[in-house]
């Protein structure tokens, strides 16, 4: 293929194996979850499918990125077509808050609303008593009966702390690059891992403590199962973002070890920095509201 | 396109047009304009099979009683579709197939893909290998969708196949206890994969647009399809993760025991439909702007005059954009809100046929006065303003809570959405396919046939969802497989425009098999000096890699 008529600087690509590669397997793990949930032609529940799925998945991610860092040393990524990725990263983010307002969203719905389950809304005996004690002398406020909140003062104040030191340290790493001094890149990077480790280690301590003490799940509470739902889905939603983003820093770690980054052009440390800001701010978020504001 | 893919070194294309082998080239794509081919391939596909189904409601509907989803038929032997439950089944799939894998892939895979980078100046997307997989993950979406059909899903067992809530999926039809098979799951994670895709294209489409114009093609000088294809792309990536999160809660619900739309826990139905109906209107946007856009060139290329008004044109669109964000309750006025909402949101819809107005009467604006050639192309474009227009007046009609009370879930809901998306955006696609036919494929299309197909569509398409109008005045409900004697006279009159239609599409085959064997060769410019957006300054078909040199764009006139 000659290229030297090419008058441009934009990143014409070869042609890869991924995209179908990816689609293929994704076929794999999507049919394979129903055969681990429900069971499908005759196969028993099995998560054998799905496992092998996810492999295949998890390897195309291996393999397109990779293809991507060998293309950004090959100086493929010139100015215009980083302005792309930023672009494109900044989109991606975009689209990932709108994901949480589906949640913010049904907690809002039931947390602002909660009177109205109280009320004529619902048909169910049980649930409009269960939903009563709303401005009552419960220390929950308008909890449903039955659900005792996580105290927002502990567990939950320590993590939103760490989220915030990691959004410095990832700072100073970023800075640490920028000025060339790679040493103290690595030092601030490893603490931002470790301090994301750490916040979701904590949040699966806090997830084994309302179950095991059975918080959400009691008796009492059988007719406020929506309060359980919406509480681990977003907060797991995001638990599942800070895994993400910590994977994500993880990667860029061993790459600046392995000698990648220049203090001019390091924008996968910068889209991991992003996405790391975007998963801190939800955090605020949920504290804000469901621990704080709606929370005991 | 014209020649296979052969190494052949063609001495009058650029050095750079030299196009991999066939496996490499089709399935391994990185070239915009291949990828736009597969998606208007499988948009063809999937609109034949999505027609084909209608085919089953409307000879189900030709007569009261029940005709094709009954116990002995020959899907009731096959085991698909079958019974009263095959009939809601149907008219899933329908949707779905139309929607999701005709429609969009059309307007925006196919015609986005194709010419949005070439009318911009760009050599070809931000991203082609995501542009890539997000038609793959279309192609897999469409699997898990069609082995849902085989699936155990109605409420009576396992011998009932496939999903039959409705492309809406409302709870509680959607739980566990109105489908209880895996058929719905794999319809969730359908949307889960087609969402994902959509998201990605819009990715792609906003960062190509902003990043990649070329030299002088500002925003404000950007052709009208462009500008279209970047509103529904803001609207794709904005509403469909909330889609995202309302179909992942049903999944919940239904395997892992939470209860956001359960009444038992707290949980009320009713909310998914508020989070589907905020995905599902800009959805509805998604599926006619890129049409607007369309429709603009074409008006304007067969009345030799520049868009009247191009910047209202262009601005009218973000407007109905933003608006249709805001809307999203006038498909649920009758689930009990309160009189306040629903004023709101009767005042918010009739705001949007402001924009939509000022587009429309552009249209006309451009036509005025102009050189008119009544070719293929400018016949689908009359026909869509026409229809169009007729769909989006019984829209002022039902955005009235008031009427809507009574018309809510009738047939006339049905004739008007067909109006606005079977016989607005299908004939904006129909009308894309003429227009850049030559230019895509390299060969001419046989005027005569394509003005056949367009006649018979015409016909065809009213005589089915004219009367549908009258079938909702007089009372009959959507979605039911079968209706009283009252009902017979316009439901025959409707199945027998859905044979006129049928034809229609086998001359729309006949017209491209013709010109496939002809290969008549096509020219760069076959309209003439009404056509002035970029796409014409280049060969047909367009060189495999356009632009190595970008374009500069330097008149304020010349390109939109």
């Amino acid at each position: 293929m000659s290229n030297d008529a090419v008058k441009h600087d934009y990143h014409i690509i070869n042609p890869s194996p991924w995209p179908l590669l990816g689609s293929l397997f994704s076929v794999v793990m999507f049919i394979g979850l129903v055969i681990w949930m429900k069971g499908l032609f005759g196969i028993e529940k099995t998560p054998v499918v799905f496992a092998g799925g996810l492999l295949g998945v998890l390897y195309v991610m291996w393999g397109w990125w990779a293809d991507v860092i060998k293309e950004s040393r090959a100086g493929d990524h010139t100015p215009v077509v980083q302005i792309g990725l930023r672009y494109g990263m900044i989109m991606f983010i975009a689209s990932e808050v709108m994901f949480f307002v589906a949640w913010f969203w049904v907690f809002f719905e039931m947390a602002l609303f909660h009177e109205h389950r109280a009320g004529v809304a619902s048909a169910i005996e049980e649930v409009r008593t269960a939903w009563a004690s709303a401005g009552s002398t419960d220390p929950n406020g308008w909890m449903p009966a039955g659900v005792e909140a996580v105290s927002a003062w502990q567990l939950p104040l320590l993590n939103t702390l760490l989220l915030l030191l990691s959004g410095t340290t990832v700072t100073w790493a970023h800075h640490a690059l920028q000025e060339g001094d790679r040493n103290g890149a690595k030092w601030g990077l490893f603490l931002t891992v470790i301090l994301g480790a750490i916040f979701t280690s904590v949040q699966a301590f806090e997830y084994y403590h309302i179950v095991h003490h059975h918080l959400f799940f009691n008796e009492e509470a059988a007719n406020a199962g929506l309060y359980g739902s919406a509480f681990f889905m977003a907060t797991g939603f995001h638990g599942f973002h800070v895994l993400i983003g910590t994977i994500f820093l993880l990667i860029c770690l061993i790459r600046l070890m392995r000698g990648g980054f220049t203090p001019q052009k390091h924008f996968g440390f910068e889209a991991a920095a992003w996405y790391w800001h975007f998963v801190d701010v939800v955090w605020l978020f949920l504290f804000a509201f469901i621990y704080v504001i709606f929370g005991a | 396109m014209a020649s296979n893919a052969s190494v052949v070194h063609d001495h009058h294309h650029d050095d750079h047009d030299h196009k991999p082998g066939f496996f490499a080239r089709w399935f391994l794509s990185t070239n915009h304009k291949d990828i736009g081919t597969l998606y208007l391939i499988f948009a063809i596909f999937a609109g034949l099979l999505g027609g084909a189904l209608s085919g089953l409601i409307r000879w189900e509907l030709y007569e009261p009683g029940l005709q094709v989803f009954v116990q002995g038929s020959l899907l009731d032997q096959l085991n698909v579709f079958e019974g009263k439950h095959g009939y809601n089944s149907v008219v899933t799939a329908h949707a779905v197939l139309m929607i999701f894998f005709m429609v969009m892939p059309a307007m925006i895979g196919g015609f986005g893909n194709w010419f949005v980078p070439i009318m911009i100046g760009a050599p070809d997307m931000a991203f082609p290998r995501l542009n890539n997989i997000s038609f793959w993950l279309l192609v897999a979406s469409f699997i898990l969708l069609m082995v849902s059909i085989f699936v155990p899903g109605g409420p009576g067992g396992a011998s009932e196949h496939g999903f039959g809530g409705g492309w809406t999926m409302y709870p509680p039809m959607s739980a566990n206890k109105g489908s209880p098979g895996a058929a719905f799951d794999l319809i969730i994670f359908s949307f889960h994969l087609s969402g994902a895709s959509s998201i990605l294209g819009a990715i792609n489409f906003i960062t190509t647009i902003f990043n990649m114009r070329a030299p002088g093609m500002t925003l404000h000088r950007m052709p009208l399809f462009a500008w279209s294809v970047l509103v529904t792309a803001f609207l794709l990536l904005l509403s469909l993760p909330v889609f995202a999160g309302a179909i992942t809660m049903l999944l919940t619900d239904r395997n892992f025991g939470t209860a956001f739309f359960d009444p038992a826990g707290g949980g009320d139905p009713v909310m998914y439909q508020h989070l589907f109906w905020f995905f599902g209107h800009p959805e509805v946007y998604i599926l006619i702007l890129p049409g607007f856009g369309i429709i603009s060139h074409v008006v304007s290329t067969f009345s030799k005059k520049p868009v009247f008004g191009y910047l209202a044109m262009a601005y009218a669109m973000v407007a109905i954009g933003f608006v249709g964000f805001i809307v999203w309750a006038h498909h649920m006025y009758t689930v009990g809100m309160g009189f306040n909402l629903r004023a709101y949101f009767v005042m918010a819809t009739m705001v949007i046929a402001v924009p939509t107005g000022v587009k429309i009467f552009s249209w006309i604006a451009t036509m005025w006065g102009g050189s008119l050639d009544f070719k293929v192309p400018m016949l689908w474009a009359i026909g869509f303003i026409f229809l169009f227009t007729v769909g989006g007046v019984t829209g002022v009609v039902l955005s009235n809570a008031g009427i809507d009370y009574s018309l809510h879930d009738t047939y006339y809901v049905v004739a008007h959405f067909h109006y606005v998306l079977s016989l607005g955006a299908v004939f904006a696609i129909f009308c894309g396919f003429y227009y850049w036919y030559e230019k895509m494929f390299g060969i001419k299309y046989n005027e005569l046939l394509g003005q056949i197909h367009f006649w018979l569509m015409f016909v065809g398409v009213n005589v089915i969802f004219f009367p549908q109008h009258f079938l909702g005045l007089q009372g009959m409900p959507r979605r039911y497989v079968d209706y009283p004697e009252g009902f017979a006279y316009w439901n025959k009159i409707s199945t027998i425009g859905y044979v006129i239609t049928a034809i229609g599409v086998v001359v729309f085959l006949i017209m491209i098999l013709e010109s496939v064997i002809r290969r008549r060769k096509a020219e760069a410019n076959p309209w003439g000096e009404g056509a002035t957006t970029l796409e014409w300054t280049l060969s047909s078909p367009p060189p495999y890699h356009q632009f190595s040199e970008l374009p500069v764009i330097k008149d304020e006139d010349g390109h939109h």
